[in-house]
């Protein structure tokens, strides 16, 4: 075990576990943060997916000893009020079915659109197309991420 | 160790325990921040609402609390169950407040989520509900005003009288203590408000925003984490050196039930290293180990020798066949499937010795119920349920065995025990979708009438893998329908669809050929079959033809049939879970290859209860049937499933999604289910396009790793 001193939606967090821990597993077991899902385990779809220095990132395969500095963000911290444009446009298009996989869509688009506030159809779908949603949800999340987009402009 | 400084403990554990209660979430989200509402808080509600019966509560402060009694796992029952309730009940929706219902068999019936049945279920049962308060809060108000009932009227959660109203907050402590009315007057349809318009789901917030929802979310200060490595099918436990994996740190034990080798921690890490530091030593059962080709052969021989089990026989199969001008006979297969729903298995389990507290997601809390009380000995009545919202289910979820384990485990150990299953559990985990082999056979006559139609079909572990009654049955003079089935240490349940997952593409993929070969046009076949069965049905008929009719002609129409140059479409229509659906799929050829472009539905459910989730339900079901007849396999190596995560179980993607375009069918008649329905037509209605625009005709499925398909890319179609 060892210690390690996280930054986590603008929270400072002190952590005991061992250096292979994946944030994922630190977030959801230790600090109670369980908006981060678990789905895969290997990086493969996407639920998992947090904000590392902005950037969209797997936390099931990010070890916490690899995490040092960085500044996390996670689905609770996305903004204050559960209403930053992903979010609203989310809510407005009615996105979900069992809604399990759309705590990591959400990232992933929050992350796509920051960097590229205008994509094209195409961008859409390569930002968005590694990220699993088994009820078929993807012409809604296309809608979504548009909608979000007209709403950042 | 294993500890958040930062975080207060406590607090997570109050919000996560009330999760598991059953989150009490207000779906009017914007509404909220209106500056004009009075904010009254969900806990006023909650405790202030008086209950008038199983389904709804009514509070002083005018909200009302709608229960839904079914498990929810993304067919959006817990929205639209409420919209019936409050329909009839006449209140502004944006005032009700929907609870999660724990399993109450005194109070419910049918808490399942399968089947595509809860909806004709309890479409009735919740008019009443609503209805009888309704009638309740009149009785009320006319004793208070002095008038009779006939002079009032509802709207908006207020009794009306002239110019005076009074609102249902007001009324409700003495509508409560009015007698029950044994009848009431349900609303005609033309007057609903609430129902057939889009509501949105009314767990988007919580969803959206991370709280706490799912069975995994669910924590408990004192409980265990537990995973667990099952053997593999036909196997059974012989030896476990668990001293590596007990080395882990934060692993606290190892322990052994019924083959399977458990692993007790504190979190859920450890167990993942835990679990691949297990040196175990299983030996088979008996027999031989079962690997894919191994049921290739048994298909096979099957079908050639085996003797089916005769589900449906009308005239005389063998005459017709020896007297037709053309036989047509085509062979079909699907391989097993995981359900995968993106939550995998988990439970909660807390044995005590009064009794057990069962908290998670499943399809069947009655089920868990009942095995928890065998297990441990006690009535079911020692049980409680607490149903979470669920990340999918798919089917997988009607079984109760990770209840049973967690159930076991908490036994054994004395403790609350949350069990976690890895994706790896999952999809080698059993419970499949069963693989299937179908031989079909049409007899022409002369004149290219369908005179005969045979189908022989195998599955493992399906039971009956026909559905004898299905069109073209009733329209066929002679019509023999046979089922076999292998029965394998390979674990198999209802897969979303059971069954006509695969047969309906199958079924609708041969009535092409038969088309084909009768030099006919798809939907003119199917339109002249129905005419048949309305003007000299053969034997019984158990779909509606005129209902079938409809959606065949408003699919046609809708989707241009035989009108687009250059467009290569497909036909698929089908009963489906008591709905009926039609599909039409676009491909067209670029660069000599067939691309996807679009796919038509034109569903008859009946009244659409909520739009918005029935447009969601057809395009996921659509996706999902794409997705499995497409890209999914699933083989096996000696009782192990060769696919054991995402890598390699290939689940469809974003970029293969052609444009969808949905229809209903608005015939005012009670509503049926959706959660199934529209995906068994899908795999064949995009057969049959391919078929149109490539001559390949594709038979088993996934249809990418088939050789007709061999270097045919369908491209990215968005």
């Amino acid at each position: 075990m060892a210690n390690y001193k996280l930054q986590i939606n603008g929270t400072n967090y002190e952590v005991d576990v061992d250096y292979d821990t994946p944030l994922l597993w630190v977030l959801r077991d230790n600090l109670g943060l369980v908006g981060t899902k678990y789905s895969c385990g290997v990086a493969q779809c996407g639920a998992c997916t947090v904000h590392v220095n902005g950037e969209a990132v797997r936390s099931c395969v990010l070890p916490i000893s690899a995490v040092k500095e960085d500044k996390i963000t996670t689905i609770e911290g996305l903004s204050e009020n559960g209403d930053h444009p992903v979010q609203q446009a989310w809510e407005e298009v009615d996105v979900a079915q069992c809604g399990y996989c759309q705590a990591g869509q959400i990232m992933t688009a929050a992350a796509l659109l920051k960097k590229n506030p205008n994509p094209s159809d195409e961008e859409i779908i390569n930002g968005m197309n590694a990220n699993i949603c088994r009820c078929g949800t993807y012409h809604r999340i296309k809608e979504a991420v548009k909608l979000a987009s007209a709403k950042t402009k | 160790m294993n500890k958040g400084l930062k975080t207060n403990r406590r607090d997570f554990l109050k919000i996560a325990a009330t999760a598991g209660g059953g989150l009490l979430i207000g779906f009017n989200w914007s509404s909220c921040d209106s500056p004009k509402m009075k904010v009254v808080s969900e806990e006023e509600i909650m405790n202030s609402a008086l209950g008038f019966n199983s389904y709804l509560s009514i509070s002083p402060t005018d909200h009302v609390v709608i229960f839904s009694p079914n498990p929810e796992l993304g067919q959006n029952i817990k929205t639209s169950f409420p919209m019936i309730v409050a329909e009839e009940l006449d209140v502004d929706w944006s005032n009700v407040r929907v609870k999660q219902a724990f399993l109450d068999t005194e109070k419910y019936d049918r808490q399942v989520t399968g089947g595509s049945g809860a909806m004709p279920h309890s479409w009735e049962r919740l008019r009443k509900a609503g209805a009888t308060a309704r009638q309740m809060l009149l009785q009320a108000a006319a004793k208070r005003l002095g008038v009779s009932v006939s002079d009032l009227r509802t709207e908006k959660g207020q009794v009306i009288h002239g110019s005076e109203k009074l609102s249902y907050g007001d009324l409700a402590n003495e509508a409560a203590l009015v007698p029950v009315p044994e009848e009431v007057t349900l609303k005609n349809t033309k007057d609903f408000k609430i129902i057939g318009t889009p509501i949105k789901n009314v767990d988007n917030r919580a969803m959206f925003t991370g709280q706490p929802l799912f069975g995994l979310d669910f924590y408990r200060e004192g409980m265990v984490h537990a995973m667990i490595q099952r053997p593999p099918f036909g196997m059974k436990l012989k030896s476990v050196d668990s001293a590596a994996a007990k080395a882990v740190k934060g692993v606290k034990d190892v322990v052994t039930f019924k083959d399977n080798v458990a692993i007790i921690g504190e979190s859920t890490w450890p167990l993942m290293k835990a679990k691949k530091q297990l040196k175990i030593q299983y030996e088979p059962i008996d027999g031989q180990l079962e690997s894919s080709e191994f049921h290739n052969r048994i298909f096979d021989e099957m079908l050639d020798t085996g003797k089916g089990d005769v589900k449906r026989e009308d005239g005389n199969v063998n005459a017709a066949f020896r007297s037709a001008a053309k036989v047509i006979k085509s062979e079909y297969q699907c391989p097993f499937l995981s359900h995968s729903p993106m939550e995998p298995m988990n439970f909660f389990a807390h044995v005590k010795s009064d009794g057990v507290e069962l908290i998670g997601p499943t399809q069947t809390p009655d089920r868990a119920r009942n095995a928890a009380a065998e297990i441990c000995g006690f009535s079911p009545d020692k049980v409680t349920v607490e149903m979470t919202r669920l990340g999918g289910g798919f089917g997988r979820r009607l079984r109760a065995d990770f209840v049973e384990e967690a159930v076991e485990l908490s036994k054994m150990l004395k403790a609350p025990v949350k069990l976690t299953w890895s994706r790896e559990d999952d999809l080698t985990g059993g419970a499949y979708r069963p693989a299937v082999k179908y031989r079909f056979e049409a007899a022409l006559d002369s004149d290219n009438n369908l005179i005969g139609y045979k189908l022989r079909g195998v599955g493992i572990n399906a039971g009956n893998c026909t559905r004898e009654n299905n069109f073209p049955s009733g329209s066929v003079d002679n019509l023999l329908i046979e089922s076999l089935e292998y029965k394998s240490p390979i674990t198999t349940n209802a897969w979303r669809a059971p069954i006509t997952n695969f047969l309906a593409f199958a079924e609708q993929s041969f009535l092409d050929e038969v088309a084909e070969a009768a030099g006919k046009d798809a939907v003119a076949l199917r339109l002249e079959l129905l005419d048949r069965a309305k003007k000299n049905p053969v034997g019984e008929i158990h779909y509606d033809i005129d209902r079938m009719r409809t959606v065949v002609e408003t699919a046609a129409e809708k989707s241009g049939w035989g009108k687009k140059p250059g467009v290569s479409q497909g036909f698929s229509v089908y009963f489906s879970h008591r709905s009926y659906v039609a599909q039409v799929a676009e491909a067209r050829m670029v660069d000599g290859k067939p691309k996807l472009d679009k796919i038509y539905a034109v569903t008859d459910c009946g009244i659409v209860v909520n739009p918005t989730g029935a447009d969601q339900q057809v395009r996921g079901g659509m996706v999902d049937g794409m997705g499995h007849a497409m890209f999914t396999n699933m083989t096996f190596t000696d009782g192990i499933a060769d696919q054991k995560n995402f890598d390699t179980y290939r689940l469809i993607k974003m970029n293969e999604i052609p444009e969808i375009e949905t229809h209903f069918i608005d015939n005012g008649i009670d509503p049926t289910g959706l959660g199934e329905p529209a995906l068994p037509p899908t795999g064949g209605a995009i057969a049959n396009a391919i078929f149109k625009a490539s001559g390949k005709r594709v038979r088993n499925q996934p249809f990418m790793e088939q050789e007709e398909m061999k270097n045919v890319n369908l491209g990215d179609p968005a």
